[in-house]
C-alpha cells in the first residue's frame, strides 16, 4: 500500500476514521478531500488536551492557564509563518476560513480603494467564495466586476487579463491558486507580475494550493494570501488572511468588538496592533492550537512529498478512468499544471445519481455545481462529479473506485 | 433502498424519454423552483379547463430521480380533476414512482416536482381565484415538503 514517495501505511494508522465502514461493512473510500480532509488523531489529541488541561480566553488574564492557551494560540501563528514563509507574523490574521478572509478584503480593503468606474478582475473557474464578496462590493460602489476567461484545457486565458488592465481602472486582480474543480495550478506568479507593473493589487485564494503543494508567499509577492485549515488536516472554523503590513495598517476594521481596540471612548475607538486589529471577540482558539497539530503532521511528511504522491495517485486515476465506456474527464492531461481533483461526467448519469450508486460501495465523492455555477456554465453542464486526493488514499482504493464507476455504466446500461 | 433497486428501467427510460416534456403557451399555471443543494430545476405550465388538468408540461434539469419524477407526474394529473391534483401527498408521489423508501439525501430530488406542483397552484389560487384561504393552506404543505 504505498506510492513511491510515502508510506501510506504508516499515515492510513493516524487517522481513526478510515478504519471505519460504511453501507453494510465497506470500507470507506474517501475522495471528498477538497471539500475537507479527514483529522489525524494528533490533530484531535490537542484539541482534546487543550479543553482537558488549559482551556482559557486569551490575551488579557494574567493566569496560568491564559498563558499557556495565549502561547499555545500564537505558536500557531509562528507555524504558519513559516509553513507559506511569511516574514512578519503580525500580517496573518486568524479569521473563520477563507470566505470569511475574502470577505474581510472585500469588505474593509475594498470599501476603502474601489470607487465608481473601477474594476474588480476574477475568473471563470473561481469558487463562489471569490465571486459573490465582488457582487456585493462593485453593486454597492457602482464598479465593474470582470472575469478573465477558461481555455478548452481549464487554463485561464491570461491575455484577456492584459486587455483588462491596459484600461488602467483595475484596482484587485482576485484568482483561485488551484481550482476546486478543474484542479488547474495557476499561473499565479505570471498574473501577479503583470499586475504589479501596473500597479495593481492581487488576492490569491490559495485554499486549495496550500493543502497539497509547497507554498511560499514572499516568492508568490501577491498582497493577500487566503487558506483554511480545514482543508489540510486541521478543524473546521479556522482560516488564514494574509495581506502586507502597510495595506492591513490602512485597512479599517473588519468587526468591531473586544481584543481588536487600544482606548475605547464614548464616541472615539483606536486601534489595537495588528493582527489584534481584525480579530474582535474571543476567537475559535481550540482548533487554532489543533491546527498547529496539522501544521506539524504536514512538515513531518514534506509538502513536496504531499504533492509527489498525489500527482502519482491522480496519474494513475485518470489512466484508469479513461479507458471507461462514456467517461468525459474535465481539465488538463499536463500533471505540471493540476493537482489532485478529477471533475468528470459518466454518460447521461445525473452526478447525483452516479454519487448514490458509488456510495453504496463505500466510495465518498462529490457531486454537483462545486460551489462553482460560473464555471458549469463555461463548461456548459449542470454538475460534474469530482473526485479528489490526500495523502492517505491509496492505488487500491482508486480501484475500488474504478469497479465502482463500471456497476454504474452497468446500472445504467451505458 | 439499493441502487439496483432505485434506478430500474422504468426510471431510466422517463429519464431519457420524458413524457409530457415542453412549455405551453400562457399557461393557467406556471411555476418554476430549484433546488440550492444540487442544483435541480424544474419549471411546470398547466392548463385548466371545466376545473380539470386539460394540459401540463415541465422542462428540467437534474438527476434521473427529479426528471422521471417530474414527468410520471405530470401523466398523473393529466385529465384529473383540480381539487385531486391539489390534495395530492408525497406519500402518493413516491408510490407512483415506485420508491416509498427513498433516504434522507435523495428524497428531495424525487419531491421537488411535487413541490413546483404546490406552489405553482398556490400562486393560481391566491393571484388569479383570489381564494386565500386555499391558496394558504397549499403554501403550508409545499414549504413542509422538504
Amino acid at each position: 500500500m504505498q506510492t513511491s514517495t510515502i508510506n501510506i501505511e504508516n499515515i492510513r494508522r493516524d487517522f481513526p476514521i478510515l478504519q471505519r465502514k460504511v453501507h453494510n461493512n465497506k470500507p470507506l473510500v474517501y475522495f471528498d478531500n477538497a471539500a475537507t480532509t479527514q483529522k489525524p488523531i494528533q490533530v484531535i489529541d490537542s484539541i482534546h488536551n487543550y479543553y482537558l488541561n488549559y482551556n482559557s480566553n486569551i490575551h488579557r488574564a494574567v493566569h496560568q492557564l491564559a498563558e499557556e492557551a495565549t502561547a499555545a494560540y500564537e505558536l500557531t501563528r509562528d507555524k504558519v509563518a513559516k509553513f507559506i514563509n511569511v516574514k512578519n507574523r503580525e500580517e496573518l490574521i486568524f479569521v473563520r476560513g477563507t470566505t470569511e478572509a475574502i470577505n474581510l478584503v472585500s469588505y474593509s480593503w475594498g470599501r476603502q480603494n474601489v470607487q465608481k468606474g473601477d474594476i474588480v478582475v476574477t475568473t471563470e473557474y473561481e469558487h463562489h467564495s471569490n465571486i459573490v464578496p465582488w457582487q456585493l462590493l462593485t453593486k454597492e460602489k457602482d464598479a465593474k466586476l470582470e472575469y478573465i476567461g477558461v481555455d478548452d484545457n481549464g487554463e485561464l486565458i491570461l491575455d484577456q487579463l492584459d486587455d483588462y488592465l491596459n484600461t488602467e481602472r483595475v484596482k484587485l486582480v482576485t484568482f483561485s491558486h488551484m481550482s476546486n474543480v478543474l484542479g488547474t495550478i495557476t499561473n499565479a506568479e505570471e498574473i501577479i507580475r503583470k499586475c504589479h507593473k501596473k500597479g495593481v493589487k492581487v488576492l490569491v485564494d490559495a485554499a486549495q494550493s496550500v493543502p497539497h503543494m509547497k507554498v511560499d508567499v514572499q516568492k508568490l509577492d501577491c498582497d493577500f494570501f487566503a487558506f483554511s485549515a480545514h482543508k489540510m488536516l486541521g478543524p473546521t472554523g479556522v482560516g488564514v488572511l494574509w495581506a502586507r503590513k502597510e495595506i492591513l495598517e490602512n485597512m479599517q476594521p473588519f468587526n468591531g468588538g473586544g481584543d481588536m481596540i487600544r482606548e475605547v471612548h464614548k464616541y472615539e475607538t483606536t486601534w489595537n496592533d495588528l493582527p489584534y486589529k481584525f480579530e474582535a471577540g474571543t476567537p475559535n482558539i481550540a482548533d487554532v492550537i489543533g491546527f498547529s497539530a496539522a501544521l506539524d503532521y504536514l512538515e513531518n511528511i514534506g509538502m513536496d512529498k504531499v504533492r509527489e504522491h498525489e500527482i502519482e495517485l491522480t496519474k494513475y486515476a485518470l489512466e484508469k478512468m479513461s479507458t471507461i465506456k462514456g467517461i468525459k474527464l474535465y481539465g488538463t492531461s499536463d500533471m505540471k499544471k493540476r493537482g489532485g481533483v478529477i471533475s468528470f461526467n459518466l454518460g447521461d448519469i445525473h452526478p447525483h445519481d452516479l454519487a448514490t450508486i458509488i456510495d453504496e460501495d463505500g466510495v465518498a465523492i462529490r457531486s454537483g455545481h462545486h460551489c462553482a455555477q460560473v464555471l458549469m456554465e463555461r463548461l456548459d453542464v449542470s454538475a460534474t462529479s469530482r473526485a479528489s486526493f490526500y495523502i492517505y488514499n491509496t492505488k487500491e482504493e482508486v480501484d475500488v473506485f474504478i469497479r465502482s464507476l463500471n456497476r454504474a455504466r452497468e446500472l445504467f446500461r451505458i | 433502498m439499493s441502487s439496483a433497486d432505485i434506478y430500474r428501467e422504468i426510471i431510466l427510460d422517463y429519464y431519457r424519454n420524458p413524457r409530457n416534456y415542453g412549455k405551453i403557451d400562457n399557461p393557467d399555471i406556471s411555476k418554476r423552483d430549484s433546488n440550492p443543494l444540487c442544483g435541480d430545476e424544474l419549471e411546470m405550465h398547466i392548463n385548466l379547463k371545466d376545473n380539470k388538468v386539460s394540459d401540463v408540461k415541465f422542462t428540467g434539469k437534474g438527476c434521473a430521480i427529479s426528471q422521471a419524477s417530474a414527468s410520471m407526474l405530470t401523466e398523473l394529473i393529466m385529465g384529473k380533476d383540480f381539487e385531486y391534483v391539489k390534495k395530492l401527498t408525497k406519500e402518493e408521489i413516491l408510490e407512483n414512482l415506485g420508491l416509498p423508501d427513498l433516504g434522507p439525501a435523495r428524497i428531495k430530488c424525487a419531491l421537488l416536482s411535487l413541490k413546483v406542483l404546490k406552489y405553482g397552484i398556490y400562486s393560481y389560487l391566491s393571484e388569479k381565484l383570489n381564494d386565500a384561504t386555499s391558496a394558504d393552506k397549499i403554501k403550508e404543505e409545499a414549504s413542509g415538503l422538504f
